[in-house]
Parts: C-alpha cells; structure tokens; sequence
C-alpha cells in the first residue's frame, strides 16, 4: 500500500502555529510582492476566496471578514517542511518527498496493527502534537489511487477524520465515482475539458475508456494512469539524462568591477548548476571556477583566471559548492574588469553510488533542505528561494509588507513567552 | 584550531579561541596520497550543545522568555526555552501555553480534571483554566538557556 500525505492549507497553517489568534478565522498567504493569493485557511475558502486571486480583489473579503493575510515567508515554510518530512520518516520504510507539502509513503510488506486506518490516524495525530502541522492522509494499493484517497479524507473530514483507506473494490468504486474527472493527477485542464466533451465526468468514467483509445489519444503515461486507477501499481520515476559535467556561465553585459558583484553571479552559477546536479541525482567532486575580461578590448591585456577545488566529499548541496567556489575565487579573483565568469561542476557520479560509500558517513547533510528547496523552486519559479548571497536578494528588493517573523530560522525572530 | 592562552591563575588557565582557525574546513586541492595520520582511528566528532539540548530537532522550537512569574524555578527574563512540541502535558511539567492571545510560560497542575498554570513566583497567582478560555498547550520546556553575563 502507498500514503499521500499532504500539509492542509500548508503555508497557512505554518503562520497558524505561532499564531493560534488567528485560528478559525479567514487567513491568506500571498505570492512574492503581495501579488496573489497561495494559500487559503479553510475559512478563507469559505468566504469564497479562489485560489490564485489577486490581492486587490479580494482585500474587501478579508476585511469584511476580519481575515488577516501574510506575504510569503518561505524560510518559514521551508523549515516547517523539513520537520515534517522528517517526521514522517520516523513512520514508514520509506518515504518519497513529492512537494513542499506532499510526501507518498510506501507500506509494502507493512502490516501495523490493529489496521493501517488506525496506524494512520496515530500518525496523523503525532504530526500535529509535534510540528502543529495538521495533515490529510489517504492510503491506497497505487499512487494515483492514494492520491484519490487523499482528497476524499481532505473533502470530508467528518467522516474520514482526515485519514481515508482504499482497500476493497467498492471503495475505490465509490471514491472514484465521486472525484471529478478535472481532479485526478496528472489530468491537465485541457485534458479535463476534452474528456468532459466525450461525455467522461468523473475518474470512474475514465477507467471505463478503451485503453487502446487512452493509449493513442493520451499516450502510454494516460494508460498508466488508468491501470493505476484500477489499482494496478506501475508508476515509476521518471528518467533523467545524466550529464558528465554541468557548466553554467554567462557574459555580461556591464563589466563587473568588484568582488562581492562577481561573487554575487557565481553563487547564482553555483545554485543553478547544483539544481541540474540534483535533478540528475548526481553529486559532484570537483568544482571549477574562472572569470575573464573582454578578449575584443583593445590596448587592454586579456586576463583569464581558473581555479579548481577537489571537494573533501562529493556533494550535491548548493551550499557546500558555493563555499568551496567562494575559496576559488578568492584565490582568483583580480581587481580587472571582468566580462563572462562561470562555473563547472566536474567529477559526478550518481549519488547512489555515493551514499554506498563508507567513507564519508556524515555526508550530504543539506540533502533535505536542497530537495525542498528545488520544489519551492519548481513550483513557484526558479529563483523563488536563494542562497543569501546570490544574486537578486540584493538587488531586487521584494514588496513584503506582511511578512511574518522567521520564527525558526532567525533567533531575533523567535517567539515571545510571557512570564507574568 | 588554535587557542591563545588569555588568563591563568596557580589552578587555572583559559583559553580563547581564534574564530578564523574555526572557520576552516577540509580544502584538498588534490587526492591525499601520504599516509594517513594514525590519529584518524580515533577522532571523535566534537561536543555539539543543541545534541545536548535538543532530543527531538523536528519538534524543537526556542522561545524567548519576557517577565519573571518563573523566576523560582530558573527561568528569568530574558533566557531562551528549548520547548519540545512532541511531549506530552504531565503534572508538573513547565509548558508553553497559549491563553486568551498570548503565549505564557507556566508550570501545568491538574486536579479534579481542571488544568492550573502555576506560576514560580509568590508575587503572581494560579491561573485556572476554564472553558471560556481560548486555550492550547503549545510545547512542553525541556532547558532553559541563561546567559550569566
């Protein structure tokens, strides 16, 4: 059996727990520069705020209903992602993080007793005692089907009590008869709507198509989900090529006259290139770095300057790699006006080959923070969350006029205990 | 790392340590070849303090401390609570409570099925919890951070 489980209103209740104020009332989390509505207490939905909605429009609803809204606290968000899924480690053999707020969970050969219901139903409450994140979990013979099973336990939380369990014939029959054919993975808004034309409403009615016509209209990914649905487990990852060497590099357009401006783009370099590094699942043992002036300028000698460091482990973490880049280019770097700089991350192999390895036991200790980081990154926009230093946290100064303190990251940002 | 001896007496002596030689971190320019210190057997990692204070990292917050109702049991304004959300409310224990808009740091004691927030200082007085309040033991105090200085 496979769980989905998923945060509830995730950014919102990260600002609840140190916000219990503000519980059962309307609250939004909005995207970068205040622009749109990305989370929404279930109050919130109540009030009919849409997801997606533009701040302006919906000011008035809040007010009116003594909602409270938030700019994006991402640091937060991370922090209370990575608790969770660090939690949720502690209760199955093993655990795919599949968003910032969603984790599929796999009981194969798992038999909890008294009944996975039961053991779910602990889990959830535990998740809540321990992070204050409150969670919906569905549990399912195949992923699609689990992922089903999450939204039933999510749409009737009376009845389900957050966890809801397929396990026979007539609940995947019912649950599939219920969910409409626009809310099934992997089913896109144009998929939904020509689906909808041939007369298929709901995830049952799809089940229900040839799969000879699933497999030439959506290809063998539509048919797969179909066996899925039928409860036929045959999801698998998808494949990525993998790279010898990644490089990222740029010219600019205004020559770079100072240190910190030349570093600020190679932490940019770094970040990008550890990205595809971990999209690959590859972890890396050399890292390079050169920076050169404008070969075409006149009366000027050329400079060109390379440094490489062997790293201590190999690793994927943007945050090691900038350290051992921010070392090279110390060593490099000249006060001459530099034109093109970039970075080259050598030496890769899989990074399952590397966790075998004995010898660096401590490694990859930023693992679960670079994942989380790449799928805030993926589902907002590259360059949603950065290293400090890179570029863009300095420069373009981001419209937050609500931002909530980093209450686990920043220690002046902690809470505040009476003692009265 | 390097230490610079700062003080000493006929019993002591104190150290203070160079923060750029801690900063250092393992830099190979090429594979280390030559043979290996037979010291490497036997390193340790070094004392880390949050393994100390932190059982649970999950389920750790830290919160800081404004007012002195707890004086008595070592927690003054000012100092820093490791507070573990994970524990469970016990007679007696030290929890993070949030009553009526406020967070508030109390020792919890139960009788007759109601909850009491007593303070550690004779200058303030139980609080009784009723159901009017708006009520949530948020975390349960596991150490307290002082500065002495």
């Amino acid at each position: 059996m496979f769980a989905l489980v998923d945060a509830n209103n995730f950014y919102v209740s990260c600002e609840l727990v140190f916000r219990p104020d503000l519980r059962g009332k309307p609250v939004v989390v909005l995207s970068n520069n205040d622009g749109c509505v990305i989370s929404r207490s279930d109050e919130a939905k109540a009030i009919g705020i849409p997801m997606g909605a533009p701040f302006f429009e919906i000011k008035h609803l809040l007010d009116l209903h003594d909602g409270t809204y938030f700019s994006a606290n991402f640091a937060l968000y991370g922090d209370m992602s990575r608790r969770v899924m660090t939690l949720l480690q502690e209760w199955a053999p093993a655990i795919e993080i599949y968003s910032v707020d969603e984790a599929f969970l796999d009981f194969h050969g798992f038999h909890p007793l008294p009944s996975l219901r039961e053991y779910a139903l602990e889990m959830k409450q535990t998740i809540f005692r321990s992070s204050g994140i409150p969670i919906s979990i569905g549990i399912a013979p195949t992923k699609a089907l689990a992922k089903v099973a999450n939204k039933v336990a999510k749409k009737f939380p009376a009845q389900t009590n957050g966890v809801h369990v397929i396990d026979d014939e007539r609940k995947r029959v019912k649950a599939l008869k219920w969910l409409p054919i626009e809310d099934v993975w992997g089913i896109g808004q144009r998929w939904s709507e020509r689906l909808q034309k041939k007369g298929i409403k709901t995830a049952f009615d799809f089940t229900e198509l040839p799969d000879d016509w699933v497999r030439k209209h959506m290809t063998i990914v539509g048919l797969r989900l179909k066996k899925e649905l039928l409860g036929e487990s045959c999801l698998t990852l998808e494949e990525i090529e993998h790279k010898q060497s990644i490089s990222v590099s740029r010219s600019f357009h205004d020559e770079l006259h100072t240190f910190d401006e030349v570093y600020e783009r190679v932490v940019t370099f770094i970040s990008l290139g550890a990205e595809k590094l971990r999209k690959q699942k590859s972890v890396a043992g050399m890292v390079l770095v050169y920076i050169r002036s404008n070969p075409f300028r006149e009366k000027e000698r050329p400079f060109f300057k390379q440094g490489v460091a062997k790293l201590a482990h190999r690793t994927s973490s943007t945050i090691e790699l900038v350290k051992y880049a921010k070392l090279i280019l110390h060593k490099i770097y000249e006060p001459f006006p530099v034109k093109k700089a970039g970075i080259v991350l050598l030496d890769l192999i899989s990074s399952d080959v590397e966790e075998l390895s004995f010898f660096h036991p401590h490694q990859e200790k930023h693992n679960k923070l670079m994942e989380t980081l790449d799928k805030l990154n993926d589902k907002y926009g590259s360059g949603t969350l950065r290293i400090a230093a890179q570029e863009g946290s300095l420069r373009h100064h981001v419209l937050q006029q609500k931002l909530s303190p980093c209450y686990t990251t920043r220690w002046e940002d902690i809470l505040v205990v009476k003692a009265k | 790392m390097k230490a610079q001896k700062i003080w000493s007496d006929y019993r002591l002596t104190f150290y203070a340590l160079d923060e750029k030689a801690r900063m250092e971190f393992p830099y190979v320019e090429t594979i280390p070849a030559g043979f290996p210190s037979p010291a490497d057997d036997f390193m340790e990692t070094p004392l880390d303090i949050s393994r100390l204070l932190i059982r649970n990292p999950s389920s750790t917050f830290f919160a800081r401390v404004a007012g002195n109702s707890m004086e008595d049991v070592g927690i003054g304004d000012g100092d820093i609570l490791v507070i573990d959300k994970s524990l469970l409310p016990a007679e007696g224990r030290i929890a993070v409570c949030y009553v009526d808009g406020e967070f508030t740091v109390k020792r919890l004691h139960f009788e007759n099925d109601v909850c009491y927030l007593v303070p550690a200082n004779p200058r303030y007085k139980p609080i009784k919890v009723t159901e009017e309040n708006n009520f949530i033991i948020w975390g349960i105090v596991t150490y307290v951070i002082k500065s002495l200085l």
